[in-house]
């Protein structure tokens, strides 16, 4: 409860800043920060197929954690177990556990519904509902039971302030989402995943679809969410990594080879399959 | 040596293309002839009918004397069953559409469904009169009603609306129900409130069609029992009725030449009907379009 | 800036949490599965109660005629007093008169539009046709039966002075007008998912669009073509209002489409419109002849389906 109150007044500053960007407000690294999502020995299965390794690999709050890798290494299925979404895979199997905040996601009788609420997701290709730009980012708040149209208001002003796209659609709130540019798009489902102020944002390539300076908007849009959110960022673009996370972790057939910081990672990187991959020889 | 000799090319050239384009006239003429009949068919009939077309053909009941004879108790009936015939049909196909598209896994029963789905679509349309005639008319007691009736056209039509249920369904984006599943949101909320609104113009166009079959449909009708000629409004669910194709057929049958003239008229008023119901359809198509 | 007010002060997250497990929701889930797999059964229950409806009636029907009769007799009089004989031969030689000379008009006729719209019309002629042939398939077929009756049976006796009022040629051809679109159209989609790339690579060879058309896409396409050809077959089978008013009701067991005939579909018809009293033989004959008729749809149906899934072209 206290923390959600904290959160609230972070979130309150965030907007009386709105677009700028809020390099000199970049937390504190501290030293033990909680872990948000603790991987422990745990594997996945599509059918015969072994997608996901033994994977041992803990993300902290606050924290940008980039999953690089090359194009079947797993890094999306991972993301994707972070909030069960693989599950929409019939034959998927799993083992081992992943904990959020310390409990198992895959226990018995964890509900789904509740995890996804508070871990949000933006997708590869921007993935608005055919409605319009409110209803797209009342949806959330809609589907968990907040009627009031007031807070609804509220809500999803706050939501597009936060994801730098207010100025752009305030005017034209009403119009269907599939109005706006790709790049548009995109902020408006990052609004869209804002609006039930989850505690972690997962990307799965969330710029893969966009032109360069859309790609660039977003990349600042994650630099200003992270002092309120933890994000995990599925990328294949290198760059894209090392310019905007913290930490780093590489992916190769479905093992995890290296998770450290992002600087060490593409500074001084411990294993050579690391070093191969970031310096271009494969992938 | 070279292996093709132009010259031989050059002058078997010309047949070919002689022969494209004689199979080409052919195509067309067998194209053209589809639409020739058509318009035949339309011509005739709206030459024939339209003399009889006047506000009193549609305000009469039925009589015996062609110049009295009117279609006020056919329209009305048919309406009164498309009124059951929608919602039946719409909410068992729209249901069975969901089950198949959203929840069914692959596996024996649900294969099964599929396979009876599409197999029933090709059962001739008076076998489900005798459906019709056993289970509602006699077994369920409902007699010769606008509900026995409404009940086997809509049977008669469950698996069109079910097709185009299913494809409309299938044409939402997966991503979208990501997106859904993504907020939290759990598997009805996302059928209810993503996939339904989007499917809803494909799926309203494949029904409003269907439906337009069911007005159509005579054998079922004549199966039931449905009676001709009828002097009064049916007044209730179960109440008997007759319908429009059901009179037009009637009419037909008769030898005095007057009430061809008769049954042409009444079949305009039947194709206006699915001219109307058409329109609907194409301009639900048209306006709701999505692209995703 | 929207203020806090409307929340005191509570996260999202909160109020969430306030309006969650609510009993209904977890409800919802559960049970509208079922719902929903009980209107799946409806149309299993369909099934089921067509050939449950047709097996028993039929079978009181067998109680009265013997098989045999039945299926190998070549009289059928249901109404002649004292002796009614019952032998379906005649009924169902008046239905495939119907369906050959069906299938004669249609699919030359059907294949040629496919062929055009698919290889030869442009874009714009092909979306103005197409939806116009879907029209020709929309139309009632109470009104085809009209049109045979009124218009087509006067030309053909023009022609053709033996013609009786009523005779197999007329509907014939008039039901092979009605199932023309349905071959043209499922002809045509299945002509058009031969992928562009192989016509493209053998008129790069310098083949004429006929050549590629009849040597490349008819080959590629032909199970989808057979299978709409099975398809309109079936159709042609169950066929009821044009034979109903335009072929008559003496079932005669002769080859000549000049005649009179009887199909099985007019036949239940005729029984239908009559006073035929129920649990009389007569009632439950046309259990009998709806059950043949189902067979025979039936077998068609499971070979169009049998035609394109096995002998479907993978591209």
């Amino acid at each position: 409860m206290v923390q959600t109150m904290m959160k609230n007044e972070n979130n309150i500053k965030l907007n009386v800043q709105s677009s700028q960007v809020v390099s000199e407000e970049l937390p504190v690294v501290k030293n033990n920060k909680s872990t948000v999502f603790g991987t422990k020995d745990f594997n996945l299965w599509y059918g015969d197929h072994h997608a996901l390794k033994e994977i041992n690999l803990d993300i902290k709050e606050n924290d940008v954690t980039a999953i690089i890798g090359p194009s079947g290494c797993g890094k999306s299925t991972y993301i994707k177990a972070l909030n069960r979404m693989v599950e929409l895979v019939p034959i998927v199997r799993t083992n081992g556990e992943i904990n959020y905040r310390g409990r198992n996601i895959f226990g018995a009788n964890y509900q789904v519904e509740e995890l996804r609420t508070k871990v949000g997701m933006v997708f590869q290709k921007p993935n608005p509902f055919p409605k319009s730009i409110y209803d797209n980012i009342a949806y959330g708040p809609r589907i968990h039971g907040i009627k009031n149209k007031k807070i609804l208001d509220e809500i999803v002003e706050k939501s597009l302030r936060g994801a730098a796209i207010w100025d752009e659609v305030k005017d034209r709130l009403n119009q269907n989402a599939y109005g706006l540019s790709g790049g548009q798009q995109q902020r408006i489902c990052i609004a869209r995943c804002l609006a039930i102020e989850p505690d972690v944002i997962l990307m799965d390539e969330p710029t893969s679809a966009l032109d360069p300076i859309s790609t660039l908007k977003v990349e600042e849009l994650v630099q200003e969410l992270k002092g309120n959110y933890s994000i995990v960022i599925v990328t294949h673009n290198m760059q894209q990594a090392a310019r905007i996370s913290d930490k780093t972790a590489f992916f190769l057939n479905g093992e995890v080879v290296e998770f450290d910081n992002t600087d060490k990672i593409f500074s001084t990187p411990k294993d050579q399959r690391t070093e191969d991959y970031i310096s271009g020889r494969f992938g | 040596m070279r292996y093709i000799d132009d010259s031989v090319v050059m002058k078997r050239m010309k047949t070919r293309l002689n022969r494209n384009k004689g199979w080409k006239a052919l195509f067309l003429t067998g194209t053209l002839f589809a639409l020739l009949c058509l318009v035949i068919l339309l011509v005739r009939i709206v030459t024939q009918g339209v003399g009889y077309l006047d506000w009193d053909f549609i305000t009469n009941f039925a009589s015996r004397r062609p110049e009295n004879a009117g279609i006020k108790a056919a329209l009305v009936g048919s309406i009164y069953m498309m009124c059951i015939i929608a919602p039946v049909s719409m909410i068992l196909g729209v249901a069975t559409a969901i089950y198949l598209e959203e929840y069914a896994k692959k596996n024996k029963i649900n294969d099964f469904i599929r396979m009876n789905i599409s197999n029933l679509a090709g059962v001739p349309s008076i076998v489900f009169g005798l459906l019709g005639l056993t289970i509602f008319v006699r077994a369920l007691a409902l007699g010769k009603s606008l509900l026995a009736a409404g009940f086997t056209m809509s049977l008669l039509i469950l698996p069109v609306i079910i097709v185009a249920a299913q494809e409309a369904i299938r044409a939402v984006p997966q991503e979208q129900r990501e997106a859904s599943y993504g907020m939290g949101a759990t598997k009805w909320q996302t059928i209810t409130r993503v996939v339904l609104p989007a499917a809803i113009p494909g799926i309203l166009t494949g029904s409003i069609l269907a439906l337009s079959r069911a007005i159509g449909e005579t054998a079922p009708l004549v199966v039931i029992g449905i009676p001709v000629i009828l002097r009064f409004l049916p007044d209730g669910l179960l109440s008997e009725f007759t319908a429009l194709p059901m009179q037009i057929y009637d009419w037909a049958k008769r030898p005095q030449e007057e009430f061809l003239y008769v049954a042409s008229a009444g079949i305009i008023v039947l194709m206006l009907f699915l001219v109307i119901m058409n329109s609907i359809a194409i301009f639900i198509r048209n306006k709701f379009s999505k692209r995703y | 800036m929207a203020s806090q007010g409307f929340r005191n002060g509570q996260s999202v997250q909160d109020l969430i949490a306030k309006s969650r497990n609510r009993k209904g929701k977890k409800i919802t889930e559960k049970t509208m599965p079922i719902l929903l797999f009980i209107a799946a059964l409806i149309s299993v229950l369909t099934t089921i109660g067509i050939v449950f409806t047709l097996i028993f009636e039929t079978f009181e029907f067998f109680q009265r005629v013997s098989i045999t009769d039945y299926l190998f007799g070549t009289s059928w009089l249901p109404f002649s007093g004292n002796n009614p004989t019952f032998g379906v031969l005649p009924l169902i030689l008046g239905t495939l008169k119907v369906t050959v000379i069906a299938i004669i008009v249609a699919v030359p006729i059907g294949l040629a539009a496919a062929i055009y719209l698919s290889e030869y019309a442009s874009d714009k002629a092909r979306r103005t046709i197409k939806p116009i042939l879907e029209v020709l398939a929309g139309v009632p077929t109470i009104v085809y039966g009209f049109f045979a009756l009124t218009f087509v049976t006067p030309i053909l006796q023009q022609l053709i002075p033996s013609l009786k009022i009523f005779n197999a040629l007329s509907p014939g051809i008039v039901v092979g007008i009605m199932i023309i679109p349905m071959i043209a159209s499922l002809s045509e989609d299945a002509m058009s998912s031969v992928p562009n790339s192989i016509r493209e690579g053998a008129l790069a060879l310098g083949a004429t669009k006929f050549e590629v058309a009849l040597k490349v896409v008819l080959p590629a396409a032909l199970s989808g073509i057979i299978s709409s050809a099975v398809l309109a077959i079936s159709r042609a089978l169950g066929e009821t209002m044009i034979v109903s008013l335009a072929g008559g009701a003496s079932p005669t067991f002769d080859f000549s489409v000049t005649g009179s005939i009887q199909t099985m579909t007019a036949y239940i018809v005729q029984v239908s419109s009559g006073d035929a009293g129920y649990g009389t033989t007569i009632y439950y004959s046309i259990y009998a002849v709806g059950f043949t008729l189902f067979v025979f749809t039936l077998i068609m149906n499971l070979l169009a389906h049998y035609i394109s899934k096995r002998f479907r072209e993978e591209y």
